[in-house]
């Protein structure tokens, strides 16, 4: 084998004093990084193998086994970092686009991290919520311009369809073939038990799952894999995915190895064909073209569904955003460049794209500006890793957030990055059956309400701590965060104050 | 030091208001009277006085307050009020000087109609016109600050405590159907007299204790409508708040109320289906105009008043009952200190109005 000049990034450490060889660390691997060698009578490892996804660590009997990052170093330049070198030879060695998973891992800047949020003292109650009713619930669809009655002066309901949310949280689209039978399985079950939605993402809807169509978002995207009437009017409602944060200006990409034949079915592709979808909808090269789509898909649903435009966050978000609000969408799902992904080339998720707190900030404050807010909803997310980000969101704008790596990792994901390879140990990022059937969709499913429902607790504390008893007061209540360390302009653009002001 | 409005200043406050069903008269000192036995609620940075029914002489024209820095500020504005208006009647508000009163800017009152022909060249309807020139007024001629504008009613305010105030623009010698008073304590030493209460539009004023957690939600909605939020106050927020529910969105009192202290969903689950329904759709459909946190607010509209408490009532309030009157006031005290006889006194739930009209007015549910 020629030489490739890459070296192992993770160290697989095994205390041979409590190695029992019971090889299950050798099983437990899809990436074979670990087997049995009878002339040395003991288990033995490759580290290249080894994508430090924790597998074999969480179940190691005798916790014999831990994983390190390599000290194993190139002379050090600040400008040639061991990443764009190996990034280099790797290039060198296939020719081909550097592919990634999840989101953008750079040092860029958190704002989250750098905004902080008010409690009461004082001058105004805070409100306990372990003795007060405290409110989450969010409807997220179109306001009415105005009000109708019928001849005995009762207001007529003239509401545009709407989602109801029981806490402002949804699962965002992830696709069956991207994520496995399991992983939707739970997905859909936690979504329905919390009164939440989930989004099938581009792959199209497993017929096992049109029963849980009351908590289904359906997604329609470029490539339009599985799209059909019956698809649809499966959903409580339909999402046209015109970009993802982690790739925006490009379409999904699934790789063959993972279109089995259930995906393959229900994709309506042939069996171990990439899923590449184009670019664009070719049939949306402007604006003008999306309102088409947007009302085709209502026609196709009797006007009975909220129709979402989700788009990356991308320079120009909050002039595409007023767009989409005048095109008749119900709801504007942002993806920031944070947000995760199955599969995207290494070179756009780590460069494309804007930070969401920026973009959620703009749009939020576009659509005020020109007085149209109301007539639409706003979605986020990439990403929202805690209930303080998903707080900081409401009050910067957003009505609701999308959350999926963090429904991965409640899964059981330890974000190594490998789903494009399609051998995740923990049975979510893959298609091979004998890796799927080790998410047990009914712990899966507990596991994302437990979530869940944490987070609406942790909400309605910090809520209470302000003295807001419902969700809609914190919606847009920029007064309610200062920002820490930032400059004019971002406090600018996030329309906030830093703190001590 | 900044003034109100460059700056967001919260306060504790008393409010009392008073009305007579029937109509008849109620001499202006006995707001005073009720407001002064509250004196600790407020820190003498500011008091004011609504009084409805005190112009019979002009029931039809509009009553200008305003307050100018200077005589160029009011030369300015009646240059504006020339070209917009027909003033019928102009003077200096008549006042009795105090050593409690200071820092007094000119005080003014006119009394007009609206020019014909430049009502309807602005396509707007009256009520419109007048309140777009109020608020064009307020924010663009430097120094003059319209505080009162509405028909047959009007707005007394100034620095100092309530009652001083009260005698400063000696309401005694004014006497109207219904009243209300305000008190102010905050927390810091603004010192403009347009930061005082009440707050009004046209014929809206409003009188408020609280601090509202959702303001900066209510205040981001509501200017996407055509108000401004120039004062930075609870008080101005709610008030066009209430003026766009009632007067732009033609809502009900009742319905209004139950926009901005809504019923809690798990209250509205108990409901009968068709008022589950109406408070569902009113939630849904001005989610954002929901205010949070504590507040009891006194609106006064031609023909009425309406008390309110924020939903978890966190504000005290009391209502009490007398033959034709209704009085209605932070603490019982204000109420027993000007009718110690009450056939009945209580406490309105959280989020519960208590609207009371003249009996003239019973039958008109919307007041637009």
């Amino acid at each position: 084998m020629a030489v490739n000049y890459l070296y192992p990034e993770y160290e697989i450490v095994r205390d041979t004093n409590k190695c029992i060889a019971c090889r299950v660390c050798e099983r437990q691997c899809a990436n074979e990084a670990h087997w049995f060698d009878p002339e040395q009578d003991k288990m033995v490892c490759d580290n290249a193998k080894c994508v430090c996804c924790h597998r074999c660590v969480s179940l190691c009997p005798t916790k014999a086994l831990k994983i390190v990052k390599s000290d194993h170093t190139f002379r050090e330049n600040a400008n040639w970092t061991a990443k764009n070198i190996k990034e280099v030879y790797r290039q060198a060695g296939s020719g081909g686009v550097l592919l990634s998973s999840m989101g953008n891992p750079e040092p860029y800047p958190v704002y989250w991290d750098k905004i902080l949020l008010n409690a009461s003292q004082v001058t105004n109650p805070s409100i306990d919520p372990l003795r007060e009713p405290m409110e989450t619930v969010t409807y997220l669809g179109k306001k009415p311009t105005k009000i109708e009655r019928d001849k005995n002066g009762k207001i007529i309901n003239n509401l545009a369809p709407q989602l109801k949310l029981s806490t402002p949280v949804m699962f965002s689209a992830m696709s069956y073939g991207s994520i496995s039978y399991n992983a939707h399985e739970s997905l859909a079950r936690a979504a329905e038990e919390l009164g939440i939605y989930y989004n099938t993402g581009e792959g199209g809807l497993h017929e096992d799952f049109y029963k849980y169509g009351a908590n289904t978002i359906v997604q329609v995207a470029s490539g339009r894999f599985g799209v059909s009437k019956d698809y649809l009017n499966a959903g409580a409602a339909i999402e046209i995915k015109i970009g993802q944060g982690a790739k925006p200006g490009i379409g999904g990409h699934l790789p063959g190895i993972k279109v089995s034949e259930d995906i393959s079915k229900t994709r309506m592709i042939p069996l171990g064909t990439d899923a590449i979808s184009p670019a664009p909808h070719h049939d949306i090269y402007s604006i003008e073209d999306l309102r088409q789509l947007v009302y085709s898909l209502k026609e196709a649903s009797d006007y009975k569904k909220p129709v979402i435009v989700k788009i990356a966050a991308v320079h120009n978000v909050a002039a595409i955003a007023s767009g989409i609000a005048r095109s008749g969408a119900d709801i504007i799902a942002i993806d920031g460049y944070r947000g995760g992904t199955g599969a995207a080339p290494t070179r756009i998720r780590d460069n494309v794209g804007i930070p969401i707190e920026l973009a959620l900030a703009s749009v939020d404050s576009r659509l005020r500006e020109e007085g149209i807010r109301d007539s639409v909803a706003v979605v986020v997310g990439g990403s929202i890793r805690s209930s303080a980000d998903l707080v900081k969101a409401i009050a910067l704008g957003a009505d609701a957030c999308y959350i999926a790596t963090a429904a991965c990792l409640a899964m059981g994901c330890h974000l190594c990055r490998s789903c494009q390879a399609g051998r995740c140990n923990w049975g979510i990022a893959t298609q091979r059956p004998e890796l799927v059937k080790r998410l047990n969709p009914d712990v899966g499913y507990k596991r994302l309400v437990n979530l869940v429902r944490a987070w609406d607790h942790e909400i309605k504390e910090i809520m209470g701590g302000m003295g807001i008893n419902s969700i809609e007061s914190l919606r847009g209540n920029r007064l309610m965060l200062r920002g820490i360390g930032l400059s004019e302009k971002e406090l600018a653009i996030l329309g906030i104050k830093h703190a001590g002001e | 030091m900044k003034r109100e409005g460059e700056i967001r200043i919260p306060s504790g406050c008393a409010i009392s208001g008073v009305i007579s069903k029937s109509g008849k008269s109620i001499n202006g000192r006995e707001m005073i009277t009720s407001i002064s036995t509250m004196h600790d609620r407020s820190n003498g940075l500011g008091g004011g006085f609504a009084g409805y029914g005190i112009y019979p002489q002009y029931p039809d024209l509009y009553a200008f307050h305003v307050f100018y820095d200077s005589n160029k500020s009011r030369e300015e504005c009646e240059r504006f009020l020339d070209r917009h208006f027909d003033i019928i009647n102009l003077s200096k508000i008549p006042v009795r000087k105090s050593d409690k009163i200071i820092a007094e800017p000119l005080i003014w009152r006119y009394f007009v109609e609206p020019l014909k022909t430049k009502l309807k060249d602005s396509k707007l309807d009256e009520k419109e016109f007048v309140s777009k020139c109020v608020i064009n007024i307020n924010s663009n001629i430097e120094g003059a600050y319209v505080f009162s504008c509405g028909k047959n009613m009007g707005i007394f305010k100034a620095l100092g405590y309530p009652e001083d105030v009260g005698e400063y623009f000696r309401l005694d010698e004014y006497e109207g159907y219904a009243w209300t008073a305000h008190g102010r304590y905050p927390t810091n030493t603004p010192g403009w007299w347009g930061g005082a209460h009440p707050f009004g539009m046209l014929d809206y004023s409003i009188v408020h204790n609280g601090e509202i957690s959702s303001y900066d939600s209510n205040r981001r909605n509501i200017e996407m409508y055509g108000y401004k939020c120039t004062l930075q106050t609870d008080t101005e927020v709610i008030t066009y708040i209430i003026d766009f529910l009632l007067r732009k969105k033609g809502l009900s009192l009742e319905e209004a109320a139950k926009v901005i202290a809504a019923p809690f969903w798990s209250t509205i689950d108990h409901m009968d289906e068709e008022e589950a329904a109406q408070a569902r759709y009113l939630r849904a459909a001005f989610s954002n105009l929901l205010i949070t946190g504590p507040f009891s607010i006194i609106l006064g509209f031609e023909g009425g008043l309406m008390a309110l408490n924020d939903r978890l009532k966190l504000r005290s309030m009391v209502i009490g009952e007398k033959d034709d009157r209704v009085y209605m006031a932070s603490e019982e005290c204000a109420i027993r200190v000007i009718e110690p006889e009450l056939d009945r006194i209580w406490s309105p739930n959280g989020g519960q109005p208590v609207i009371v009209t003249l009996d003239s007015c019973k039958d008109k549910i919307f007041i637009k």
